[in-house]
């Protein structure tokens, strides 16, 4: 709705001038922290089951903690991949949500770097 | 624990190659390995890694001439990317922001940062903090020198970064002794601020290091180097002199310059490029809320080309008001460019430079000659919609509505932080 309130001069002053408010953003609502906000596409089908389809955009937050059951970009051996994480008491594992592909054991073998934590998926329908 | 002995304390945060950071954020593969960036258009190397650094390649190598170089040492190159280093930028400076209100941007990779009322805080273990948390945040490495002056916390950042292996990327200077120290170990040439010109004179009086030049006498100082130098002097003493300019101050000149990618021949031709360098400087005075009352138009030749006839010219054309309108800085440029063109001629460069700058509040009105006030409402509409829609979609009529002037940029980067259709892909 678009209230162009203050230009009126004459008559009662319109009851909607006091709750003003401004519109909703689709930002404010998925971006906590922008400093450390970025954003990626989704490549493929390792997570339909956790809602990521092909072509959807995530939204990452960086300065989140990583912790057991989030959903991560994560940097292995070179690689940018999104997968869940499941932490274990002395080993990480990657979990793709599709039954096709096998969860990745992160190993002291392998390079593992959490890039970010992903907070939202934004799909278009 | 130790506690810094001076009240006040600044900081200084430098970007680990800045450049080659911002490209390794997004290809975290290339950690390690040697990249080179390349100017506008490609010309010549204006940033390395630290491992290209030590292959010998050196600063301002032009691009064409390295090719065999760049191959030969698996040298990742890179066009600049400047949306996506000016967003790092920002990132960067952002978290900055949260660790002290006082913070001085002072180039797209450095910012000092002060410190009041923290004498009861481990420094040190707060420099730590913020190392940490930029690094985590925003995926920027970053060193960081803290001392009493400006100077001085500049100094240490030399030292964190010199021996980042000792240092963790942080060091303090908080004594006496490791003050004098870090002044005996750090060359003249090497201090802030000491040009060529200084370091050459001072080097001949036997002033090798900072500390040398502490010892000077200030009135000697103050006579050769002015009281630019005197302050310098007294910041390396431990006394600050050096304020934090929170503020930028709004630059000297603007200049928009570009060599061609062929030459020019055609008058056309080369209208359209000045008209649309002045319009860009017009731009930028605009958004650092300035105007100019001079401006300078050049062309040249390519004088690599020596059997090709030479030609170069300069004018300078002052305006009757100070403005910020790119109708009138474009008319003026095209003004001075029928001055000095000369036919026959193959340009391979020209430029636009402005100068006389003044803050738009300092604007005054001249009785007689004054430029149409439409101009600025126009002015201000065009500066909305290229926000609203992006830069460069609404023209003035001497430029060529078809074309866009095209940088060479072969090798560029993603936008991932500044376009939606570049962010990374992930598995």
């Amino acid at each position: 709705m678009w209230l162009a309130g203050e230009g009126v001069s004459a008559g009662f002053p319109s009851p909607a001038d006091d709750f003003k408010e401004t519109r909703i953003s689709l930002d404010k609502v998925a971006v906590k922290n922008e400093a450390a906000t970025f954003y990626a596409r989704v490549a493929g089908q390792s997570m339909i089951g956790a809602g990521l389809d092909d072509g959807d955009l995530l939204v990452i937050d960086r300065s989140l903690e990583p912790q057991d059951g989030k959903i991560a970009v994560c940097l292995i051996d070179g690689d940018f991949t999104v997968k869940r994480l499941k932490v274990e008491k002395d080993c990480v594992w990657l979990i793709a949500e599709n039954k096709r592909y096998k969860p990745i054991q992160v190993t002291e073998e392998n390079e593992l770097m959490i890039w970010g934590i992903v907070t939202h998926v934004l799909k278009a329908l | 624990m130790r506690k810094s002995v001076f009240l006040n304390v600044f900081g200084l945060v430098d970007c680990n190659n800045f450049y080659a950071s911002c490209e390794r954020i997004f290809q975290p593969s290339l950690e390690g390995k040697p990249i080179a960036i390349l100017s506008n258009n490609d010309g010549c190397v204006i940033a390395r890694s630290n491992e290209a650094k030590a292959l010998g390649l050196p600063m301002g190598a032009p691009a064409h001439q390295y090719n065999s170089f760049f191959n030969q040492h698996n040298v990742k190159v890179f066009s600049s990317n400047y949306p996506l280093y000016g967003d790092m930028s920002r990132r960067v400076m952002d978290v900055l922001k949260q660790f002290t209100p006082l913070v001085e941007v002072y180039s797209i990779d450095e910012a000092f940062l002060q410190f009041e009322g923290f004498e009861h805080y481990d420094l040190e273990e707060y420099a730590r903090q913020i190392r940490k948390r930029v690094r985590k945040w925003t995926g920027m490495p970053v060193s960081i020198g803290l001392g009493p002056s400006k100077a001085l916390a500049k100094v240490a950042n030399r030292v964190a970064k010199k021996f980042a292996d000792r240092t963790g990327g942080i060091y303090v200077i908080d004594s006496e002794e490791k003050r004098i120290k870090a002044l005996k170990w750090l060359a003249i040439g090497d201090v802030w601020g000491i040009g060529h010109r200084h370091n050459k004179r001072l080097v001949l009086r036997q002033v090798r290091t900072a500390f040398d030049f502490t010892q000077l006498s200030d009135a000697w100082v103050r006579k050769e180097m002015s009281v630019v130098g005197l302050r310098l002097k007294h910041d390396l003493l431990g006394k600050s002199s050096i304020p934090l300019e929170m503020i930028a101050a709004p630059k000297k000149a603007i200049a928009t310059t570009r060599s061609f990618e062929s030459l020019i021949d055609d008058y056309q031709e080369l209208r359209e490029r000045v008209s649309t360098f002045a319009n860009l400087c017009a731009e930028k005075l605009r958004q650092q809320n300035s105007r100019c009352h001079a401006l300078v138009v050049f062309a040249r030749s390519n004088p690599f080309m020596p059997d090709l006839p030479q030609y170069r010219n300069s004018t300078m054309i002052s305006l009757p008001f100070a403005t910020n309108s790119s109708l009138t800085l474009s008319k003026t440029a095209l003004h001075g460019l029928d001055l000095i063109y000369k036919s026959g001629i193959s340009y391979k460069k020209a430029g636009v430079m402005v100068t006389g700058i003044v803050p738009e509040d300092a604007y005054q009105m001249t009785l007689f000659s004054y430029e149409n006030p439409k101009h600025q409402a126009l002015m201000q509409r065009i500066d909305y919609l290229h926000k609203r829609f992006g830069p460069h979609k609404i023209k003035i009529a001497n430029q060529d509505l078809n074309r866009t002037y095209k940088m060479k940029q072969a090798h560029l980067s993603p936008r991932y932080t500044t376009d939606v259709r570049d962010v990374i892909r992930v598995r």
